[in-house]
């Protein structure tokens, strides 16, 4: 139900607001522990959750604590960030970008982090001073950068931008595949090129102390510049018209979108469509200000993905597709969809 | 508030497309801006706006230079409307009305009903208030540019900016924008291809033939049948109606244009 823009306003309150979305992903991330090759009753998840969060002490069966515990929940909650770390970096782009297409995905951004991590994961760049997600920083910004430039290149409008994004994956995809079968040996190649199509298998909570802040950080870096992000609806002249300062603005955007990807590729792999297809939906249902549009993405895209992780460990009964086919699955045909509604606005 | 340029130029592909210009608007206010297509008309008004940067010369804003302010001190003062700004996104009039907020607003001072009222009155003015409620891609031209002015009035500027702003509105609509930007309470600069209009709706013109002044003073002074001819290319005479004095231009004709392009 779409609420009439002046009521919506005063209707839904912040706080309660607040608190549905904390139920949300806290409801995502007990299903993500709870359901698994062997299902564990949410019952136990919540005493595990009790017994580490708060030393409660509570009976449970060791080896269920320690799938919940080591295995799923840590799953679940880097899942949650990635996704809303992913949905997050598709609002920023189809913002700046006035691009209903844009994601870090679409975009060549996902494929150049990949390139980067690969480079330093295999090649050795940057002689062990240099972390995989250091690395994928550095491809994903570089990817960009050439996708930016061949964009304008190429004229402006939305078609250019994702013909350029087309070239830019596929040439960073090249890359990546050329140093893994140059470099690595068979098991390895095998390895990374699961990876690469986005996998939450082999996360623990090491990985959560990385994907949490750089979640928080693009939150809160989104969060304070709405009015900006705003301000983009007429076009980059407008925005300027209105008191934003262009280019430190887009920097700062872009780069907490490039980040956000980057560390999220170095984790799990490539994920794609979520940043396309989350803001889609939360557009749906909160509207297009990103007072609203900000929150509602990054909690949809947290759910998501750990729905996402659940299909992918549930439809193929004792094995795991990679997630990234999964959002695929979906994501592709919702690509479908908002391609065809765009031609028919203009 | 007073908006001034000085020896003011932009370069383009190494040739001066603007060059020159000297420039004080005065207090309340409505200068045209006039000239032939790629005379320079769009380009003085982005950078009288600090949209785009001078490469010669300085724009001033109550004499200090506009790159000397931040651009939200410059957008509380002076607000600009682009020809035909579009958007995809599924916005009401009014949240296109409040984004002329932002200049007012930061993470520590959100909207307010205090914001809420200028919006309002916003709307009243370019009479969009009964269709606060509507989206954008349902509305006419008209309604949209009327919608862009209301967002450039909720910036409460000084002075106003606007780039053709009746272009693509069938003439009701012309004649009732500009008539409506004549009421408002600002200073305003707008580039006009009506010479019709300018005379009717502006208090001096600034007449432009590529990138320099041709003349800068009141209508009837500046819009003459030699100047015209000179500058359009365009025979035209001037006619001036014995019931109210009302000083209009009738096309007579254009010198071929063999004779007069380079």
């Amino acid at each position: 139900m779409r609420l009439p823009p002046t009521a919506s306003r005063t209707d839904v309150k912040p706080l309660a607001a607040l608190l549905l979305s904390l139920l949300a992903i806290l409801a995502a991330l007990a299903l993500g522990a709870a359901f698994g090759e062997t299902a564990i009753p949410i019952g136990t998840v919540a005493r595990t959750a009790a017994n580490h969060l708060f030393g409660a002490g509570l009976a449970v069966d060791p080896i269920d604590a320690g799938i919940v515990w080591d295995y799923r929940l840590a799953r679940a909650v880097v899942a949650a960030c990635c996704g809303a770390a992913l949905a997050l970096s598709g609002v920023v782009l189809q913002a700046l970008l006035r691009n209903a297409l844009a994601d870090p995905y679409v975009l060549g951004i996902s494929a150049g982090a990949s390139t980067g991590a690969v480079a330093v994961a295999i090649l050795g760049v940057g002689g062990g001073f240099v972390s995989l997600s250091a690395g994928a920083f550095v491809g994903a910004v570089t990817a960009f950068g050439c996708v930016l430039l061949l964009a304008r290149a190429a004229g402006s409008g939305p078609t250019a931008a994702i013909l350029a994004g087309i070239a830019g994956s596929q040439l960073f995809n090249a890359l990546t595949a050329f140093i893994v079968t140059r470099s690595a040996n068979a098991e390895t190649a095998r390895g990374i090129m699961f990876w690469l199509l986005g996998n939450l298998s082999g996360v623990r909570w090491a990985d959560v102390t990385l994907a949490f802040p750089i979640a928080l950080l693009g939150t809160l870096v989104c969060l304070w510049q709405i009015r900006a992000l705003d301000a983009f609806t007429f076009g980059a002249d407008a925005a300027a018209s209105l008191g934003v300062a262009i280019r430190p603005v887009q920097a700062v955007l872009i780069g907490a979108a490039t980040l956000m990807t980057a560390v999220m590729v170095s984790l799990v792999g490539s994920i794609g469509f979520v940043g396309l297809v989350i803001p889609h939906a939360a557009r749906f249902l909160v509207g297009a200000r990103h007072g609203r549009l900000v929150p509602a993405s990054a909690v949809l895209g947290a759910v998501f993905l750990v729905a996402c992780d659940i299909a992918s460990r549930m439809v193929v009964p004792k094995q795991v597709v990679p997630i990234g086919i999964v959002t695929a699955l979906i994501g592709a045909p919702a690509f479908a969809i908002i391609l065809i509604r765009a031609r028919r606005l203009s | 508030m007073s908006l001034a340029a000085r020896g003011l130029g932009r370069d383009a592909g190494g040739r001066a497309i603007l060059d020159g210009i000297d420039l004080a608007l005065t207090l309340g206010e409505r200068l045209g801006i006039v000239g032939p297509n790629g005379s320079g008309k769009s380009t003085l008004l982005r950078l009288l706006a600090g949209i785009d940067r001078p490469t010669r010369g300085a724009v001033t804003l109550d004499g200090t230079p506009l790159r000397a302010l931040s651009r939200r001190a410059v957008a509380r003062s002076l607000a600009f409307v682009e020809q035909q700004a579009e958007t995809a996104e599924r916005l009401t009039v009014r949240d296109a009305v409040e984004l002329g907020r932002t200049p007012h607003l930061d993470a520590l001072r959100p909207f307010g009903p205090a914001d809420a009222a200028v919006v309002d009155d916003a709307l009243a003015r370019v009479d969009m208030a009964p269709l606060a409620g509507r989206l954008w891609h349902t509305l006419s031209g008209g309604e949209r540019q009327r919608t862009h002015i209301a967002r450039a009035l909720a910036q409460e500027p000084a002075i106003l900016l606007l780039d053709e702003p009746t272009n693509h509105l069938d003439i009701r609509h012309q004649i009732g924008l500009l008539a409506l930007i004549r009421r408002l309470p600002v200073s305003a600069v707008m580039a006009l291809h009506d010479l019709n209009h300018a005379s009717l709706y502006c208090d001096r013109v600034l007449l432009l033939q590529a990138g320099r002044v041709v003349a800068l003073g009141p209508p009837p002074e500046v819009l003459t049948p030699a100047t015209i001819r000179a500058v359009f290319g365009v025979e035209v005479a001037a006619h001036v109606d014995p019931r109210d004095g009302v000083r209009s231009l009738l096309v007579k004709g254009h010198i071929p244009f063999e004779e007069t392009t380079p």
